[in-house]
């Protein structure tokens, strides 16, 4: 299992979305999966059909800047965050 | 029985919803919706009384926003609005269209997508990115997009789209195969010699006559048409305007020779009214004359644009006619375009404006 935070603006667009979720992947690109079977359509806002994570999304594991490909290991802590962007 | 007359707005942050009665003298504003997100275009569809939204965040992407309610609870999706794994992803939904109990929405990089749940889930419509010029469609100002979905009321199977920098495209065959519709439209920024070419046209703009669904009216980069073979050739109508540029067109919901442009001063002349005074230009036969309508709009000072999708009139008698302004105003006539009043301001940049009128 790894912990994973949600940035706020993502939960808003979700009604029943948690903050704060405990998930098992292996990689990042099966945390999206993960993401996507509990809330449907998640998966869709966080990552473009590239594949690859958003332009303006930053996901970070254990402090790191991650891929798709990014592994997870048990127990690891991943922070979803929206980029500074906009006007 | 009373009606309600509601004007949807899509604007940089959101949809805004001005709400009124048949009269339409006195207007409640209502939003922003949609979380803030960019709307490029937003409509109420007459059969089903559902508004919906098409836009794109450039945290979460393309989506299409939905309420069943006139704008108090919403559901946003974009499952299936995407083009295949390793070609360039949809950036953003620009336009949408209801008919037939079909949704359409247009996206950047130019594309079509049909909905046939309510916009729940999308499928692509392959045909017209089959089409032999596709490889050779290149972006404007704006990037590549569709944003012009013009549907025939008579025949499910046939649809005009417009695409920015590229043209009309016409289907009969409910878009499997799709032909280019631009025989007389310019391009005043090629070569001379090279101005009429099959497509590669800027269009800003397609609307359909009431009643005539081979009548069509468009506004390009490059001058006002008008079309009365769907398409197939189009004749200049832009004499007596006081510029060939502008964005939207708009039509009379009954009158089929009653249309409105915003001419602006030019493609690089800063895209604002003729002398900084804002006019609605109306034609009452179809093009061959036109009437500059200033009651109510700012004279002096008026440095505003108005974008493609940000015309619209209503179903009203006399009809209603809208504009949104890129500084973010909304001005209404309730004459056809004879007087006008601004029914709100200060809102983010006007991307779009639809009506609906609804049962009170």
């Amino acid at each position: 299992m790894v912990t994973v935070r949600l940035p706020a603006l993502l939960v808003q667009l979700f009604p029943d979305a948690e903050r704060v979720v405990r998930l098992s992947a292996d990689d990042v690109d099966g945390l999206m999966n993960a993401l996507d079977a509990r809330w449907p359509g998640m998966r869709d806002r966080l990552c473009d059909t590239t594949p690859a994570i958003r332009r303006h999304i930053n996901v970070f594991v254990e402090g790191r800047r991650a891929k798709l490909a990014t592994p997870l290991r048990p127990g690891a802590d991943v922070f979803i965050l929206t980029a500074v962007s906009g006007g | 029985m009373s009606r309600k007359t509601l004007a949807i707005i899509g604007t940089k942050k959101g949809v805004f919803i001005l709400e009124s009665d048949s009269e339409r003298e006195t207007w409640r504003r209502r939003g922003p919706y949609c979380e803030h997100w960019p709307i490029n275009h937003a409509i109420g569809d007459p059969e089903t009384g559902v508004i919906h939204a098409a836009g794109g965040n450039e945290w979460f992407g393309p989506a299409v926003w939905t309420s069943p309610d006139l704008g108090e609870t919403w559901t946003h999706s974009s499952q299936g609005l995407a083009y295949p794994q390793g070609e360039t992803p949809v950036k953003t939904a620009w336009s949408i269209a209801a008919a037939h109990g079909r949704l359409y929405t247009g996206v950047e990089p130019a594309g079509l997508f049909v909905s046939e749940d309510r916009g729940q889930t999308w499928a692509p419509v392959e045909g017209l990115q089959r089409h032999p010029s596709r490889p050779e469609w290149q972006p404007g100002g704006i990037g590549l997009v569709l944003h012009s979905i013009v549907t025939n009321p008579d025949d499910r199977h046939e649809m005009w789209v417009g695409i920015s920098s590229v043209g009309v495209f016409h289907t009969a065959d409910g878009g499997e195969t799709w032909t280019t519709r631009n025989k007389g439209t310019r391009c005043d920024f090629l070569p001379e010699g090279m101005r009429y070419p099959e497509f590669g046209q800027c269009v800003h703009c397609v609307a359909m006559a009431p009643g005539k669904s081979h009548r069509l009216y468009q506004q390009n980069h490059c001058g006002m048409y008008r079309s009365d073979d769907g398409g197939a050739s189009w004749e200049s109508i832009e004499a007596g305007l006081p510029s060939s540029f502008g964005f939207p067109v708009a039509v009379h919901p009954r009158d089929a020779e009653k249309l409105f442009f915003v001419p602006l001063n030019g493609a690089e002349l800063g895209r604002y009214s003729p002398g900084a005074s804002a006019a609605v230009w109306r034609s009452d036969d179809g093009g061959g004359h036109w009437s500059d309508k200033r009651a109510g709009l700012p004279q002096e000072g008026a440095y505003f644009g108005v974008m493609r999708q940000a015309m619209a009139t209503d179903a009203h008698d006399p009809a209603g006619v809208y504009f949104g302004s890129s500084n973010g105003s909304l001005y209404a006539s309730r004459d056809e375009g004879e007087t006008w009043a601004c029914i709100a301001r200060d809102l983010p940049a006007i991307s779009s404006v639809e009506t609906l009128v609804v049962e009170a």
